[in-house]
């Protein structure tokens, strides 16, 4: 069974102005600036560690200029838990 | 078997917005703004059948940045040109997006008799308290003790006033409907810039009358700040000048209290966006 790694954020680096208001929100300290320089001149916010990522989104919510996108992955149909608490409807 | 993960997005830029880098420095809140109002186009459906009015200042090239028709005014007259453009198409949603430099200066005479006539418009307002193209000067929102370029020493208010609260004074006009000022200091208060543009648009939609938004956002280059700090800045010093709230909704009939008003844009929750 293989399994395909997902990119939970995308950065349009070439966009991204390096102001770091999205490093500021981000609730798992994972976003940094990269090393690199972008054509517009700055360094580009950028995530490292996609699998810490939660999906939460805060950072493309405050993004002044719409550099990223974000997913989650969908999740599987699970099976009803047996015996839990949950109320036949 | 191989497992393909499949993803949902949470969040994608709007599709109203335009695919292009913007002129704006690095962390201006004019970008974050610019998309909210693209997201609730794209919510409302509005992309084909709105007509924004670029004002002059910073936002001067906003008609670059939207993907439905766009028109620019001479400095201040935004307002004119949405009325002249809402009668002549009064099936259009027309709206002006104007700075403070552009709408609360020059300007004030032509967003104040557009709310008298109660125009079915609506208008951006954003709030940061400077001038930022022409390089910083103090503008009519500039707070008391804050430098510029042009007070040095901070705002005198015994020499050059007080900072004009026009939500407040477009409140008391029966011609507007729908007046609400907001922040654009942290992610909630975006949800709740979203919710107040969404009802403003709504409020021209259903015909009722004049709406406006003040956006209470920042300068970073002109307050000579980091783009982080200069967010605290509007939360610390910006919001208690200029208090946060629905100050007229057609539908609450009244002013409400900024407390309630706020509790009421948290109900409002701001919808995903990127469907």
């Amino acid at each position: 069974m293989s399994v395909v790694v997902m990119e939970r954020v995308v950065f349009r680096e070439d966009r991204c102005k390096g102001c770091e208001v999205c490093i500021a929100v981000c609730p798992q300290k994972i976003i940094a600036l990269d090393s690199r320089i972008n054509k517009l001149g700055y360094r580009s916010a950028a995530v490292k560690d996609q699998e810490a990522c939660t999906s939460c989104g805060l950072c493309a919510r405050v993004c002044p200029d719409a550099v990223i996108s974000v997913y989650r992955p969908a999740r599987p149909a699970k099976p009803a838990p047996a015996g839990e608490g949950r109320k036949a409807s | 078997m191989s497992s393909i993960v499949e993803r949902i997005p949470v969040y994608e830029p709007p599709k109203s917005l335009s695919d292009v880098s913007s002129h704006y420095c690095p962390g201006c809140t004019h970008g974050a703004t610019h998309r909210i109002v693209a997201e609730v186009m794209d919510e409302l459906g509005l992309t084909d059948k709105a007509v924004g009015i670029a004002s002059v200042g910073c936002s001067v090239l906003a008609y670059n940045y939207f993907e439905c028709d766009m028109q620019q005014a001479a400095h201040g007259r935004a307002p004119a040109v949405a009325t002249g453009v809402k009668r002549v198409r009064p099936e259009l949603v027309v709206w002006t997006y104007q700075g403070d430099g552009d709408l609360a200066s020059i300007g004030t005479n032509e967003v104040i008799h557009a709310a008298l006539r109660g125009e079915k418009i609506t208008v951006i307002f954003i709030n940061n308290a400077i001038y930022g193209m022409t390089g910083g000067q103090a503008a009519p929102t500039t707070l008391i003790g804050q430098k510029t370029a042009t007070t040095p020493f901070g705002r005198d208010k015994s020499w050059s006033g007080s900072p004009i609260h026009l939500s407040e004074m477009l409140a008391l006009q029966e011609g507007a409907a729908f007046i609400a000022r907001t922040s654009t200091h942290n992610p909630a208060h975006l949800g709740r810039t979203r919710a107040a543009i969404k009802r403003a648009f709504q409020t021209q939609l259903e015909g009722k009358g004049f709406s406006l938004v003040e956006i209470l956002s920042t300068c970073p280059t002109n307050w000579g700040m980091t783009p982080v700090e200069a967010l605290k800045w509007v939360e610390e010093q910006m919001v208690p000048v200029y208090p946060l709230g629905i100050f007229k909704d057609w539908q609450a009939d009244g002013a409400r209290s900024p407390a309630a008003a706020g509790a009421a844009a948290k109900s409002a929750k701001p919808a995903e966006g990127g469907k």
